[in-house]
């Protein structure tokens, strides 16, 4: 008897702290399930391809969304070499930017989104349909440089941002051309094809934009567009002293959306499938998520927009003799008295002021000039007769 | 009247003038011009072998690994001697989506030891006995030979079965009991060769595309896909300039460490190393100041966070195209020393460094300072070449895919030492590289031959069509050589495969742009065809009508 009373008592004790215990692992396993979580996206890098599809004064607001994505996204740590930016680059330096070297994405001008590190990789003329496709598809002629391409591989999430003006299945590229939801979806099939993204996001801010998504067959593609077809997509603020729209409504919430995600931030796609409902967007923003494999719930946003890196430790190492390979070590040198280096003339003012004219080689007169001698010959004769033309020849 | 009959006389002349005028419009425009628009509007395309590309599509494998086994003296009892030198073949299918898709064939000879090998698998270590072994085989790549040692033999230490040496032979210890000797280390000799050819794990790893996501682990996320060239660069950051002066030799380190693991794998790619010092780049992340160990801790949390600010700065070459693999060595502040890495445990990490799935590795150099007091403003660093180069190698290791397989206890591994990679796990790379190599031939040459199939108005030249063609016959080579067991020409025909399958893929006239949906077709072609096609059309029915009219009219008067 006396012994059974102390021992339920240090059965109780026991039986408390395993259950203290249990839960204490459950608290460590739920940090290595968060640590854990990295991995479950299974991308290793991030890409992002940003498209601003017009140009001309009046369309201020497209380049501005499309740089204030770009400073998001390098916020978020996606590097310039890693970002193919597409922008017809005509409004910093317009002669009706009352600023110039700025574009404006708040009135009363308080975020200029240009700024001095802004790195274009297809501006003015460039940005066609075709240049495009080729950056997307990756049929690329040899000579283009590395900033200009698109090198992603089979563990590559992709953000694609679209804007400018649109129709039901199609956008304007520049005013002169467009591209088809059609052509869109057969260039996204041919990158599955050829395993050159892991998952890709396609965020498009144009009119009727949802009709760009309709055509979409590839796995693992999720879209958001600002408005439903039919509808337009409407601008958010002009500024008095710019006298243009500054932003479009959809990209401007989705940037206040964005202004909150730290790299580090677990917010996931259904928070972003809300933003910019219609009672702030008179739009309807739409999405589609049926291509996509994984539950939207489990997609962060710096799955796409940042670019987190994943992680291991290094915990092995290769034993090497340093005698075997002939390591010569070289006395450590002191600063050796070189003769100071610099640059080549750049500009050799005083040869180019004492210089002699050059001379002209001969070339015989041009079109215009032969044409303006043919007509007063021909005026001649007119006048005068034929019979002349033994006097001059 | 006159006039009239006159009138009437021409007027029939004309009228059959005019019917022939008109059928003979209609007939040059049917006989000459259908024609002609067609074949002027159609696309060159030249002829594409789709039979070839089919047949790759189907993608069936036959490995062949080369074994032979050598019995030393005193392993095999008389009887079991008498019966070689034996030939043995066995096949295995591995199953790709519960479909045999890869069949490995294991071609095994048994053979006793020749004098000379029997001298050197009785040398006093057996490091000294490999190299000797080395010397008398013919070592072909893919090959290996396994020598079966009595079993109380002293050249292996006690407690050691199996050791694996640094080229492609290994030395195991026979069994000492009666019954036949080979079925009962056929087991154990099977464990070896798959430890140093290709296991089903590795061969699914490298056919990753044709696999369901999930059933994939970290390991496949882990090594760069197979490319025809990398770029490695090694950094120095140095991110307080005014306290540390670092030197390091990476010139001469490159050479003898790096370049001959680079030698070995010259027929793998082409590598370009380079290097540089940053100065003044800061890691991403503030580190923790530990009381207890009275230094700055970087958890392994915040690690994903350290690379991206750096990255912006380390730049890469504009002109290669190749994939790029960072180095860095991080030389903290004064005011930060000395840092220390911490894994998810707390525990501080023996290395000092992390590496990044297909990026590169970071590695912490910590540098002893002395007192305060006797402190110099600048200290000079002489960076100890050896101790950073085994952690970059390791890291370059793990990064090419060249990853430990699980062994149990009783095996000894022989390491790589200065060469940094052993000629087995050579072969292993090989074997997962060339499986790859095909697999990404096939499925290029098959979405390309989709999609020109479904577009039909993109323009196929000739020399997109001689790519193909090329890429068809060198994987078809490729497979017939790994079917026979060389593995070397096999990897060199699947990468010419590759090369050639992705030239042609992404040739630059591939681009579909003309997509014409049925209305702009009609948008076009009306304004050009109807004005002539109106009163062809209406002549001709006009003609007709008093075809029928003159045939019913002698009816009539009749």
């Amino acid at each position: 008897m006396a012994a059974a009373l102390p021992a339920p008592r240090w059965l109780l004790a026991g039986a408390a702290a395993l259950l203290w215990a249990c839960c204490g692992s459950a608290a460590t396993d739920g940090i290595q399930d968060q640590a854990e979580h990295f991995f479950r996206s299974g991308h290793t890098n991030n890409w992002a391809v940003l498209v601003c599809t017009s140009r001309f004064w009046f369309n201020y607001r497209h380049v501005a969304n499309t740089l204030s994505v770009y400073r998001s996204v390098k916020r978020l740590g996606i590097p310039d070499s890693h970002i193919v930016l597409m922008l017809a680059d005509d409004m910093a330096c317009n002669p009706r930017n009352p600023k110039p070297a700025t574009v404006f994405s708040h009135k009363n001008m308080e975020l200029n989104v240009y700024g001095d590190d802004v790195e274009v990789d297809y501006r003015s003329y460039e940005v066609t349909v075709e240049n495009f496709l080729r950056v997307l598809t990756g049929r690329i002629p040899p000579s283009t440089p590395r900033s200009k391409r698109l090198l992603s591989d089979d563990r590559s999430n992709i953000l694609i941002y679209m804007t400018g003006h649109g129709g039901n299945g199609f956008l304007k590229f520049q005013d002169s051309e467009e591209i088809t939801n059609v052509e869109l979806a057969d260039a996204f099939e041919q990158m599955w094809q050829k395993r050159r993204y892991n998952e890709l996001l396609f965020i498009i801010d144009t009119c009727q934009g949802a009709s760009m998504y309709e055509r979409f067959y590839s796995p693992n593609i999720m879209a958001l567009a600002s408005s439903q077809v039919g509808e337009d997509s409407l601008s958010h603020q002009p500024d008095l002293g710019i006298g243009v729209h500054l932003m479009d409504r959809y990209t401007f919430y989705v940037l206040e959306f964005l202004e909150e995600i730290h790299p580090a931030s677990q917010t996931n796609m259904n928070d972003l499938f809300q933003v910019c409902p219609r009672s702030l967007c008179v739009s309807t923003p739409g999405h589609r998520t049926d291509l996509f494999q994984r539950d939207p719930q489990n997609v962060l946003i710096t799955d796409f927009f940042g670019s987190v890196r994943k992680v291991e430790i290094t915990t092995q190492t290769i034993p090497l003799d340093p005698n075997l390979g002939g390591l010569e070590t070289r006395a450590p040198n002191d600063e050796m008295a070189t003769e100071p280096l610099k640059y080549a003339e750049q500009l050799p003012v005083a040869q180019i002021i004492h210089q002699k004219p050059k001379q002209k080689d001969w070339h015989p007169p041009g079109g215009f000039i032969l044409g303006l001698w043919a007509l007063i010959i021909m005026v001649f004769f007119k006048t005068y007769g034929i019979k002349h033309m033994k006097y001059i020849f | 009247m006159a006039a009239d009959a006159a009138g009437a006389e021409p007027a029939a002349g004309e009228k059959e003038r005019g019917k022939r005028a008109a059928l003979s419009f209609a007939a040059v425009a049917l006989v000459l011009g259908l024609p002609l628009w067609w074949k002027t509007t159609e696309t060159y395309r030249a002829s594409l072998p789709y039979a070839g590309i089919s047949a790759l599509g189907s993608l069936r494998f036959q490995l062949t690994v080369p074994v032979s086994v050598v019995f030393a003296k005193g392993t095999l009892p008389g009887a079991q001697q008498r019966r070689l030198p034996l030939a043995d073949t066995r096949e295995e299918e591995i199953l790709l989506n519960r479909k045999p898709s890869v069949t490995s064939c294991y071609e095994m000879t048994y053979r006793s030891a020749t004098a000379t090998e029997q001298a050197a698998l009785t040398m006093a270590t057996v490091q000294e006995a490999d190299a000797a072994l080395l010397l008398l085989q013919e070592d072909l790549l893919g090959s290996l030979t396994v020598y079966v040692i009595p079993e109380t033999s002293p050249l292996l230490p006690q407690g050691i079965g199996v050791y694996i040496g640094k080229h492609r032979s290994a030395v195991m210890r026979g069994t000492q009991g009666p019954g036949d000797v080979l079925a009962a280390i056929s087991a154990r000799v099977q464990q070896i060769v798959q430890a140093m050819s290709f296991t089903t794990d590795s061969i699914t790893t490298a056919l990753s595309d044709r696999v369901p996501m999930d059933q994939l682990g970290t390991d496949t996320r882990r090594p760069f896909k197979s490319s025809l060239g990398y770029e490695i660069t090694f950094s120095l950051l140095n991110p307080d300039p005014k306290s540390h002066d670092v030197h390091w030799d990476i010139e001469a380190a490159v050479n003898s460490y790096v370049q001959p693991f680079l030698d070995k794998l010259g027929s793998v790619a082409n590598f370009s190393v380079d290097s540089q010092i940053l100065y003044y780049a800061v890691l991403g992340v503030s580190p923790r100041f530990d009381k207890a160990s009275s230094s700055f801790i970087l958890s392994a949390l915040s690690l994903p966070h350290v690379i991206n600010p750096v990255e912006a700065r380390l730049g890469s070459s504009a002109t290669s195209l190749y994939p790029v693999l960072n180095f860095l060595l991080y030389v903290p502040e004064r005011v930060h020393s000395p840092l220390y890495i911490q894994d998810k445990d707390g525990a501080a990490v023996g290395t000092n460094a992390f590496h990044s799935p297909r990026w590169g590795g970071i590695m912490v150099y910590n540098i002893d300072h002395p007192a305060p007091d006797k402190a110099p403003l600048l200290l000079r660093v002489d960076v100890d070449m050896v101790r950073v180069m085994e952690v970059f190698l390791a890291q370059l290791r793990l990064l090419f895919g060249i990853s430990q397989v699980p062994l149990p206890e009783e095996f000894l591994l022989e390491s790589p030492g200065n060469n940094g990679l052993t000629d087995w796990e050579l072969d292993r790379l090989l074997w997962t590289r060339t499986v790859e190599n095909i697999a990404t031939v096939s499925t290029t040459l098959t979405s390309l031959a989709q999609l020109l199939d479904k577009i039909g108005n993109i323009v196929i030249k000739d020399d997109v069509a001689s790519e193909v063609y090329h890429a068809v016959a060198s994987a078809q080579t490729a497979m017939l050589e790994l079917a026979s067991g060389h593995l070397g020409s096999a990897f060199q025909a699947s990468k010419e495969a590759v090369t050639s399958s992705e030239r042609a893929f992404f040739d630059p006239s591939l681009l579909h742009l003309l997509y014409f949906p049925d209305d702009q077709k009609f948008a076009i072609y009306i304004p050009l065809f109807l004005p002539m096609a109106v009163p062809i059309l209406l002549s001709l029915v006009k003609i007709l009508r008093e075809a029928k009219q003159s045939k019913k009219e002698p009816m009539k008067t009749d």
